[in-house]
């Protein structure tokens, strides 16, 4: 261990086990870091500690000391006492300081654990069969490891309301409420405004929205994740499925360039919610509330399935070849997408030099809310940038594009995930060229495209994208894309193979990512497999000094080269 | 070591079988003479102990509430992953403080082993193994019991804790004495 | 049987004659499969067959409903399986002998039918057997004859070219043939007694039948008795002696590779054996129609004396019939080695000792007690 590492590690006594934790931690989370639990509802690590809910009760003690010659007090074995304190101490208010000695096993703090549950159960109502947290449930799970199997109350519970209707978004039932205080500090101080709060005192206290003020801010969702047990449910996901049915995949939030971590909760091939995932160096513990929402697109109407050419289904071998037949046309251009993985991109990298096709992308921009929606609404702009799929920050429009095909310089073009009505061209340009459409949904402009061919969405394929801090994170595929949908991947290397350009490109990450590796400079030594979860910063080079849209937002300063 | 077990030594009379052979004649003729042990089943029904566990089916209590909330705990423990439940509001006003019922609840009679544990599980005594134990038909869409079959094999069940009801009077009352 | 001199009316009269003892016997045979399971199902505690049914006879009230519940229908339930049923012929079979087999079952006890005496009737002062033939040498034709049935099973053994019928097949022949001496010789005490001085022929069935008048020959030759009845057994193929169908070792015997008619041909064959044995047991030691032993009949010798002889005679046979199977539900098979030992080794020496010994004493009874 260095130097400036021993001045910020401590080193405290645990259960009778020397232990060295940085400094500043509090006792949760040493424990954390120890492998251990010391349970706990109201502490969160990305919120202010409150100490209400009394559960995470250790006993604590320091080396004793003379109090008037300031000696080391020693014990028949010639060790320094511990002066253990009589009473416990909440272990998420106490922080580590040299010497510490801490007891989370003993009876006293078993019995902590145990009274605090009984009272949390006192009034808390017998709702687990229909409520939505059970399975994910704190005081589920810590009712079965440090409580009673019975209950000793034989008076009626506090009746409080349920199931209110507090926001767009959320149900809040009172009487589930154990008054931890995490959504109240959330709203205080992450999205910095209040909405909820306490009303009455004692065992009638009661979590409440100002009257007329409903909850309706876009991150209002991660109060219900953020709660210990069912108080605070969403509409969205309310009595759809329990949660032990759902299998969490790790994704990345396609909503904008900020790349918030999420999980994937499926069952069957069917997305049932979105949560976000714990990343300290991007989205903390959150994502915004529209993100969440994104999974309906992949299950909705309008899902480009089967291959059409000229409108007729076709299978998707032939429909292939009849691409690559077009794209042998020696004017061909590609408008590709910042919403393709970077290993998309690099493929159609590859089909473009390869046809000798140009380039063409779309910039989409929104409002950021300097919290976790940038200005970017594209997830991967910067992998398009890095593969070299384009080398500027490309415009709003294809006027640029318009103007060849008026010119009669492009006769196929290739589109990628874009709405091209939309990006400004017209019924004529399209009409004009042999247009090969690659998307996830039927486009408005699908009359004037020769072959439409269905590409799965985020949840359905495995991949990664670079985010606004040249921050490659993976996502893998939580979901079977429909039948009959090949993955974008697949298509790519199909056609590179169908045009002559390099036959036996692999249609899979890995050995995509051996290329990648080896012929960008950004991805030297990366591969797919050993990227962790959190992702890795690569090094932009001379395109940091583009001229991107996004301004500050958390974990985020637009300067920062 | 072979190990040589000796025959018994017959008398004369054992040897010509034939006292063993009146024997077994006697006791063949008592049988004819008893009652018959047999069922003849589709008009004579067996009567099942108490505890027969037969088809599950879904009750409701003695005021007509379907007990089901669809916790899906019995899904969950289903061992040959016979049930397959929608879960969804309740529509019926009078008993919206219940909040949850099933949408859709279906038991593939074909791939239940009739062991019971949903029974077991199910934390509100909605779902019962009763006596029902001839399932036959043409067609194996029509063993895939839905919600409504369930119901109408398990019928009432009357319910001595009236949880919810008891629920909504407090809630009730809690109502009565703020105002 | 000389009712008339026109020959052909003669000529049509046992036609029609042989025609109503085939179909009677036949009836019998076919009802005996019933009561086998009858009397199993008893035994067993059941109720046995009793749901076939006729739509419109069954609704008769009280009678449909008992011969429903008696099983009365469930033959013609059967035999319309056998019709029906799809009838394959394996590939690996001689097709001609395969074929022939189960007609050369059925056909020699059929014939063994019209020499057995069944009543008696008077005409002219003169009584007569009823039967369709009353041969002199009845007895003989019935041995002769009734075993030529074994050439059934052992054709079908060997035309299924299937080891199991084949080893079926064996075993049936080695099994004829050792009982068969025991049982030639169990019968000529009976012969002897029946052959007394002063009458013709002791092999006609009559003959022996009217020699038993007071005395019926199980009780005074109760070793010939024994002796015939398990050799019976064991011609017949019933249990304890089913060593040829034998299921447990055997599968079935030479009726393995039969199926739909043929095999119902040879499960037909089986029980008409089963009523002749009972028969012809009947007649050679229980004394035939003859009423009980040291009683005379009590019944007049006219018309309705003869219809008493018949329905005697045929209570005498069906009890047999019974002890059949009673016994076969009762007693489990004997190994194929007991069988031989006790056909060679305690049948045939029992029935030559006993033979000796009536021959001897019969001649003896008719010096000093007549």
């Amino acid at each position: 261990m260095s130097e400036t590492d021993k001045a910020t590690q401590v080193t405290i006594n645990y259960d009778g086990q020397d232990v060295s934790v940085p400094a500043g931690y509090n006792l949760v989370q040493a424990a954390q870091l120890l492998g251990k639990e010391i349970p706990h509802y109201c502490y969160h690590e990305k919120l202010s500690v409150s100490g209400n809910c009394r559960m995470c009760m250790v006993q604590i003690g320091t080396p004793m000391r003379d109090r008037a010659t300031g000696e080391p007090v020693m014990d028949e074995n010639g060790k320094q006492k511990i002066g253990w304190s009589p009473k416990p101490a909440i272990g998420c208010a106490t922080t580590v300081s040299p010497g510490l000695h801490v007891r989370t096993d003993n009876d006293l703090v078993k019995g902590c654990r145990n009274g605090v549950t009984e009272f949390l159960l006192a009034n808390h109502p017998l709702d687990c069969p229909i409520c939505d947290k059970a399975g994910e449930c704190r005081l589920q799970e810590y009712s079965s490891q440090y409580g009673r199997d019975y209950s000793r109350f034989v008076e009626h519970k506090v009746v409080k309301p349920k199931h209110v209707d507090i926001g767009p978004r959320i149900i809040l039932d009172d009487e589930r409420c154990i008054l931890c205080s995490r959504c109240i500090r959330f709203c205080d101080e992450v999205i910095k405004e209040s909405f909820l709060g306490f009303t009455e005192r004692g065992s009638h206290a009661t979590l409440s929205i100002h009257p007329g003020k409903p909850f309706d801010h876009n991150y209002s969702l991660n109060t219900v994740d953020i709660c210990p047990v069912g108080a605070l449910t969403s509409k969205d996901f309310r009595f759809q499925m329990r949660v032990w049915f759902l299998k969490p995949v790790n994704s990345i939030c396609t909503e904008s360039s900020a790349g918030v971590n999420t999980k994937v909760w499926s069952r069957e091939g069917r997305v049932y919610r979105i949560t976000p995932r714990r990343n300290d160096a991007v989205n903390d513990s959150w994502m915004s509330d529209s993100g969440r929402m994104l999974y309906k697109k992949c299950e909705g109407s309008g899902r480009l399935v089967e291959p059409q050419v000229g409108g007729h289904h076709m299978g998707s071998e032939e429909t292939l070849s009849r691409i690559a037949v077009l794209l042998k046309n020696e004017k061909a251009a590609i408008v590709a997408s910042a919403f393709s993985s970077v290993e998309e991109q690099f493929l159609l990298k590859r089909l473009a030099g390869a046809i000798h096709a140009g380039v063409h992308m779309i910039s989409h921009t929104q409002k950021g809310d300097g919290l976790l929606i940038s200005e970017d609404a594209t997830p991967n702009l910067r992998g398009a940038l890095l593969t070299g799929l384009i080398s500027r920050i490309p415009s709003d429009n294809l006027r640029a594009l318009g103007d060849k095909i008026d010119a009669g310089e492009v006769e196929t073009l290739v589109c990628v995930r874009e709405d091209l009505v939309q990006a400004g061209l017209s019924q004529a340009q399209l009409d004009k060229v042999n247009l090969v459409y690659l998307g996830t949904h039927t486009p408005s402009f699908a009359q004037s495209a020769n072959v439409l061919m269905g590409v799965p969405t985020v949840f359905e394929r495995a991949g990664s994208f670079v985010n606004c801090q040249w921050r490659i994170q993976k996502f893998a595929q939580a979901v079977p894309p429909p039948r009959g949908v090949l993955s974008e991947l697949t298509i790519l290397a199909k056609l590179l193979d169908l045009v002559g350009a390099c036959p036996g490109v692999a249609a899979t990450l890995s050995p995509a990512w051996q290329q990648l590796s080896k012929e960008v400079p950004a991805f030297a030594g990366l591969s797919y497999d050993s990227l962790p979860d959190e992702g890795a910063l690569v090094d932009g080079g001379s395109l940091k000094s583009l001229p991107f849209v996004e301004t500050a937002h958390l974990h985020y300063t637009p300067n920062a080269k | 070591m072979a190990k040589i077990v000796e025959r018994p030594k017959l008398t004369l009379a054992e040897k010509t079988y034939l006292p063993q052979i009146i024997g077994g004649l006697k006791i063949t003729f008592k049988r004819m003479l008893r009652p018959w042990v047999t069922l003849e089943y589709p008009e004579q029904r067996p009567q099942l102990p108490e505890n027969y566990r037969g088809a599950p089916t879904l009750v409701c209590d003695q005021n007509g509430r379907e007990k089901c909330v669809s916790c899906q705990m019995c899904e969950f423990v289903c061992p040959p992953k016979a049930i397959r439940i929608t879960p969804g509001k309740i529509q019926n006003p009078a008993q919206a403080h219940v909040e949850k019922a099933p949408q859709a609840f279906e038991i593939n009679m074909l791939r239940c082993i009739y062991c019971g544990l949903c029974q077991e599980v199910c934390p509100e005594e909605a779902i019962v193994l009763q006596k029902v134990f001839s399932l036959n038909s043409r067609t194996r869409a029509a063993l895939v019991h839905d919600k409504r079959r369930l119901y109408e094999l398990g019928g009432t069940l009357p319910d001595n804790i009236l949880k919810w009801d008891k629920k909504l009077e407090q809630a009730k009352a809690a109502e009565h004495s703020t105002h | 049987m000389l009712l008339t001199d026109n020959m052909w009316l003669q000529l049509l009269l046992d036609l029609v004659f042989a025609g109503v003892v085939l179909g009677v016997i036949m009836g019998i045979a076919g009802y005996t499969v019933l009561a086998e399971r009858k009397v199993a199902s008893w035994i067993q505690e059941r109720p046995g067959p009793n749901r076939a049914s006729i739509p419109f006879i069954v609704a008769i009230p009280v009678i449909g409903r008992f011969l429903q519940r008696i099983g009365f229908f469930q033959l013609i339930a059967d035999g319309a399986k056998f019709l029906f049923k799809e009838e394959p012929t394996p590939r690996h079979t001689h097709r001609f002998y395969y074929v022939l087999a189960p007609m050369l079952a059925l056909i020699p006890p059929v014939i063994v039918i019209s020499v057995l005496p069944f009543g008696v009737w008077w005409y002219e002062g003169q009584v007569r057997p009823l039967a369709i033939a009353n041969v002199d040498i009845g007895l003989l034709l019935v041995l002769a004859i009734g075993s030529l049935g074994l050439y059934g099973s052992v054709l079908g053994g060997w035309a299924s070219n299937n080891k199991f019928s084949y080893m079926g097949a064996i075993r049936a022949g080695a099994q004829l043939i050792s009982y068969e001496l025991a049982m030639g010789l169990a019968v000529l005490p009976v012969v002897i007694w029946a052959a007394m001085p002063g009458t013709t022929g002791g092999l006609n069935m009559m003959s022996i039948v009217e020699s038993q008048g007071t005395l019926w020959n199980v009780i005074w030759q109760p070793v010939a008795a024994l002796v015939f009845l398990v050799a019976l057994f064991a011609e017949t193929g019933r249990l304890p002696f089913d060593m040829v169908e034998s299921e447990t070792d055997l599968v079935s015997g030479p009726s393995t590779e039969y199926g739909a008619f043929k095999f119902g041909l040879f499960y037909f064959a089986e029980y008409i054996n089963l009523v002749i044995g009972s028969a012809l047991f009947t007649l050679l030691f229980l004394g035939g129609w003859n009423f009980l032993p040291f009683v005379p009949a009590p019944w007049p010798e006219n018309f309705f004396g003869s219809v008493c002889t018949v329905v005697w005679f045929t209570l005498k046979t069906f009890g047999m019939i019974f002890f059949f199977l009673w016994m076969r539900w009762t007693l489990p098979r004997f190994r194929y080695d007991q069988v031989m030992r006790i056909g060679w080794g305690m049948l045939v020496p029992l029935a030559v000792v006993n033979l000796i010994a009536y021959a001897l004493i019969i001649p003896l009874v008719d010096k000093f007690l007549k």
